[in-house]
């Protein structure tokens, strides 16, 4: 604990510098690439705080230097003397080219090092799988072994491996949550894998990072870590059907069962569609569309009245609702814990 | 028959001398031909800044609007799609539009002086690739007259820009526009390898060449090999979008790194063809401003072309998240690191090169210490995103947004700064004024760090690159306000250097011939040169010609002068022609036809290209001589294309 904590104070220290005299930035923000929370993170870190040492060492002798001459060799006014005409000194640059190679070492081996364990292609044995779907514009989370689908917001339990299976069903996208490691690209065609274990339960934020199309900036997600046995009410809480609805959630339940809604979602036991989000516990999640708005009534009622509006290009059509049944649908929706 | 050719042939002094000599026509009407037909390497050099330095307006256009918009957290000045355009055709502006053809006017301009040559070796092939790369940008920006700019990036990864994906003319706009652009480079690379290897004056050997010369032969192979890569790539895509075939289609078996290889096999070599340039410049600058010679010069130079070799192994560094296995990351890594070394030594020899000398702080000398400093940071932050983990956290974040502004602006542009400070008094006539440029250099720097460096903490915190919005809470809200300021300011140091340039023109100082004591043969001739650069082609008494014959070697020995070298031909310059233009509309008219599915103008287009090319370079042009007092003159009737021999 004690080694990791120095390695964060190092990273820390030196990027930020600049940034903590410029008065006092909290590195500590949801996407922070400086707080690991999971092993593969803080391996990474590991070589960041190597790498950001040396560079910084080898950057602040150059800016020395430079400064040195600017100030010492300025030409005197009037001054019209020619200085000595040297044209290379075969030591000193043999030197300047053997010393930076000796200097990529320390970066090198450390380097090589993280790549072949953070990539072993063993899976550990009690891993958690997950398949990860990256859609035009939002995350599908599928959990094979425990036969649930839910979107945008991917629950992992605390101090279990878990193996991402990151698959691609339209265009390119990247996977990255950036306090449990870095990213990897989610491509149609190609499987990849990021194998990582969570450390601390706590909610981080994360957001598709391989440009893909109009709305690439509306593709946000959220991992929530849980303790092992949250993660086990989480799980029954999502095997269990939804509840049924009353009142005006009644009354979307019949208008969303009654629409186009039906040919892309799934509400168990209400439709089977499955190019968009999987919707029987939608109202489980704390944020909306592509996790970017909090998951309120008012904000479902605004979304499905008008999706165009909170995100541009998107493929869910308008569907000419009116306020009242937006409402109703809101209400259905958010019912669905 | 009055071809244009015949017509244009009929007035060469008008090429020669402007608008002084037009006939009966109207003076204006005889400048604008004389431009529109010229292949004097140094009006086409003049062409290649002032059009690239009007791209680099519209592309920083495209920036601030796109800093504008991320001001604030959620902010709607532009649409969602109108800011993915935004940033696609700010890329592929600045890459193409401006850094690489502001670098082509120095190469067009001065290397042809700095070799003590009277033009490059194929004139009109120079007119063309001007003209074809004109007709490549004003293809591109025509997509917004459109309404359909294209949106998926500089780098256009695939699939996204197949039909399903991107429906529209959009991406049309931006494959063609990028051959065409491409066709124009190749051209000219050609033309300026053959122009080094063939041209140099006599006692001016591979190892005496100025390192500007080198850099930018080096550069023009890397731009023959990387080229034709990315070609391919956008060749399969065309086929792709217009015929119907599979190459990006994962249903029927197509693999989506094959772009990304393809695009990278280029895209990284790319890089170097933007900043060995720049390298040059400050090679030049530094010693002429320190009033010593370069340190180390061979190992300057051959570091430069071992940057140029490892440049074609690294490219899959770009791609590190995509999964190739630890064995391809490792090894792209290590090839990365590599990279550095040499780079390591230039940065390390230009200060050596300042160390110990008399220092005349010209702007000139500033731009290029500030390359010295900011690529220093630009590279160093590159080493950290060469390690596959590191770069994990780094890739497609604003940590890389910041690294590669460090590269482009502090390296790229900041060379060419340098290079216009040092030779606009060689390429205008007239000084620029110092202490206005200071002024300049530093809103310049000031707003250039204020813009970007606060971007490598936006990275940190995790912010990606290419979104359109953010929200509150992310704590990006501080550094993306600092970054836009930043940038209000960088802009105001370019309209600040729009506005002593403009001065300079009409009423700037006149400029001497050898105004800051240099070391290359550009300094020998007048300033602005003659039409035919030399009037006796200049004599090479080692490196740094001009400077021995002034101050002496290192010993300070001056050289026995030497007779100029005998001239039994007398001064050859080819004739001005109509045809580079028009075969370069035929090449953008053919876009627009492809384009429009329109197969007639397509067919007709090519056609018309084809047969006038085959004119064109069937047709033997006539010598003319112009009137330079004093010199021998030629019959005329012989081949143009023989001006180097």
């Amino acid at each position: 604990m004690n080694g990791r904590a120095g390695i964060l104070l190092a990273v820390r220290a030196a990027l930020g510098a600049c940034a903590l005299a410029l008065g006092g930035c909290a590195w500590d923000v949801p996407t922070s690439t400086l707080v690991g929370r999971s092993d593969l993170a803080h391996a990474i870190l590991h070589v960041y705080a190597i790498i950001t040492w040396t560079t910084a060492i080898i950057g602040t002798l150059v800016f020395v230097v430079l400064a040195i001459i600017v100030v010492r060799f300025r030409a005197r006014p009037g001054d019209t003397a020619l200085p000595a005409q040297i044209r290379g000194h075969t030591l000193l640059e043999m030197s300047w080219t053997i010393g930076p190679a000796l200097a990529l070492l320390i970066i090198a081996i450390p380097t090589i090092q993280v790549v072949f364990r953070t990539q072993s292609a063993a899976t550990p044995p009690n891993a958690l799988q997950v398949t990860v779907r990256g859609w035009q514009w939002w995350w599908e989370f599928h959990y094979p072994e425990l036969e649930l689908v839910t979107a945008n917001e991917l629950h992992l339990p605390a101090g279990r491996p878990v193996v991402l299976r990151l698959d691609g069903p339209d265009v390119i996208h990247s996977f990255w949550v950036p306090k449990l490691g870095g990213k990897r690209d989610v491509i149609p065609g190609r499987l990849n894998h990021i194998t990582l274990t969570p450390d601390t339960p706590g909610e981080y934020w994360g957001q598709c990072a391989e440009f893909c199309g109009a709305s690439h900036a509306n593709m946000g997600m959220r991992v929530v870590v849980d303790s092992a046995a949250d993660f086990d009410t989480w799980v029954a809480r999502q095997k269990a059907p939804p509840a049924e609805p009353a009142g005006a959630a009644a009354t979307g339940k019949t208008i969303f069962a009654g629409s186009a809604c039906v040919g892309c979602h799934t509400i168990d036991g209400v439709s089977a569609g499955v190019l968009g989000p999987n919707l029987t516990h939608f109202g489980s999640r704390t944020m909306l569309a592509g996790g970017m708005w909090p998951n309120t009534p008012e904000n479902v009622a605004e979304w499905v009245k008008d999706p165009q509006r909170l995100k541009p290009g998107v493929k869910m059509p308008t569907l000419g609702l009116t306020d009242d049944q937006a409402k109703a649908i809101a209400a259905y929706l958010s019912g669905l814990k | 028959m009055a071809t244009p050719h015949d017509v244009a042939g009929a007035q060469p002094a008008s090429a020669f001398t402007g608008a002084t000599t037009a006939g009966a026509r109207h003076p204006a009407l005889a400048t604008t031909r004389s431009w529109l037909t010229t292949v004097d390497h140094k009006r086409i050099g003049i062409l290649y800044g002032v059009s690239a330095f009007a791209f680099l307006l519209l592309g920083g256009l495209e920036a601030l609007l796109i800093r504008t918009q991320l001001l604030r957290p959620q902010l709607g000045v532009v649409s969602a799609e109108f800011y993915n355009a935004l940033f696609t055709m700010h890329g592929t502006t600045m890459i193409f539009l401006a850094v690489m053809p502001l670098n082509a006017a120095f190469f067009n301009y001065i290397v042809p002086l700095m070799i003590g040559a009277r033009d490059v070796a194929f004139p009109r092939l120079n007119a063309l690739s001007y003209w074809i790369f004109l007709a490549g940008g004003l293809f591109l920006n025509a997509s917004f007259l459109f309404g359909t700019p294209p949106d998926v990036g500089w780098f256009g990864y695939a699939n996204l820009t197949t039909l399903p994906f991107s429906p529209g003319p959009a991406v049309d706009f931006w494959m063609l526009s990028v051959q065409i652009l491409g066709v124009s480079s190749i051209i000219s690379s050609v033309n300026f390898i053959a122009t080094v290897l063939n041209m140099r004056a006599p006692g001016m050997t591979l190892m005496r060449m100025p390192l500007f010369v080198w850099m930018t032969l080096v550069v023009q192979f890397l731009i023959v090999l990387a080229f034709p890569a990315v070609t391919v790539g956008l060749i399969f895509l065309m086929f792709d979008r217009f015929l119907g075939t599979h190459f990006f289609d994962v249903a029927a078996g197509g693999d989506l790194h094959l772009w990304q290889h393809l695009f990278w096999i280029f895209g990284h070599p790319e890089v170097y063809i933007l900043i060995l340039p720049a390298f040059g410049i400050v090679s030049e600058v530094l010693p002429t401003f320190s009033r010593k010679p370069l340190f180390g010069a061979p190992v300057v130079i051959y570091s430069g072309v071992l940057i140029g070799f490892f440049g074609f192994g690294v490219w899959s560094h770009h791609m590190f998240a995509v999964g190739m296995g630890p064995v391809a990351d490792a090894a792209f890594s290590i090839a990365t690191m590599l990279i550095a070394v040499p780079t390591g030594v230039k940065i390390f020899n230009w200060l050596a090169t300042m160390w110990g000398g008399r220092i005349r702080p010209s702007v000139a000398f500033h731009y290029a210490a500030g390359l010295v400093a900011l690529f220093t940071i630009g590279g160093l932050s590159g080493i950290m995103h060469a390690s596959p983990p590191v770069d994990l956290q780094q890739h497609d974040s604003y940590f890389v947004v910041a690294h590669l502004h460090y590269v482009l602006i502090g390296g790229s542009l900041f060379g060419i700064f340098a290079g216009l400070y040092y030779w606009w008094p060689k390429m205008t006539g007239r000084l620029l004024d110092e202490r206005f440029g200071k002024l300049q250099f530093w809103v310049f720097a000031i707003g250039f760090n204020v813009a970007f460096f606060p971007q490598h903490f936006l990275g940190a915190l995790g912010m990606p690159r290419r979104i359109y919005t953010y929200h509150r809470g992310s704590g990006w809200e501080l550094w993306n306000f600092v970054s836009t300021i930043g940038a209000y300011v960088l802009g105001l140091g370019v309209l600040l250097f729009l506005i002593e340039a403009m001065r300079s023109l009409r009423h700037g100082a006149r400029a001497p011939a050898d105004p800051w004591d240099g070391r290359t043969l550009e300094w020998r001739t007048s300033s602005p040169p003659p039409v035919h650069d030399f009037d006796a082609i200049p004599p090479v008494y080692g490196r740094d010609s001009f400077w021995r014959e002034k101050h002496g070697d290192s010993r300070g020995q001056r050289p026995a002068p030497r007779p100029p070298t005998p001239d039994p031909h007398g001064i050859h310059l080819p004739s001005p022609s109509f045809w580079p233009i028009v075969v370069a509309s035929g090449l953008g008219i053919a876009a627009f036809g492809a384009i429009g599915f329109l197969l007639g103008p397509l067919v007709v287009a090519l056609f018309l290209a084809l047969v006038r090319m085959y004119h064109r370079d069937f047709t033997p042009g006539e010598t003319r001589v112009p009137a330079v007092p004093g010199l021998p003159s030629t019959p005329a009737g012989e081949a143009v294309d023989k001006a180097g021999d």
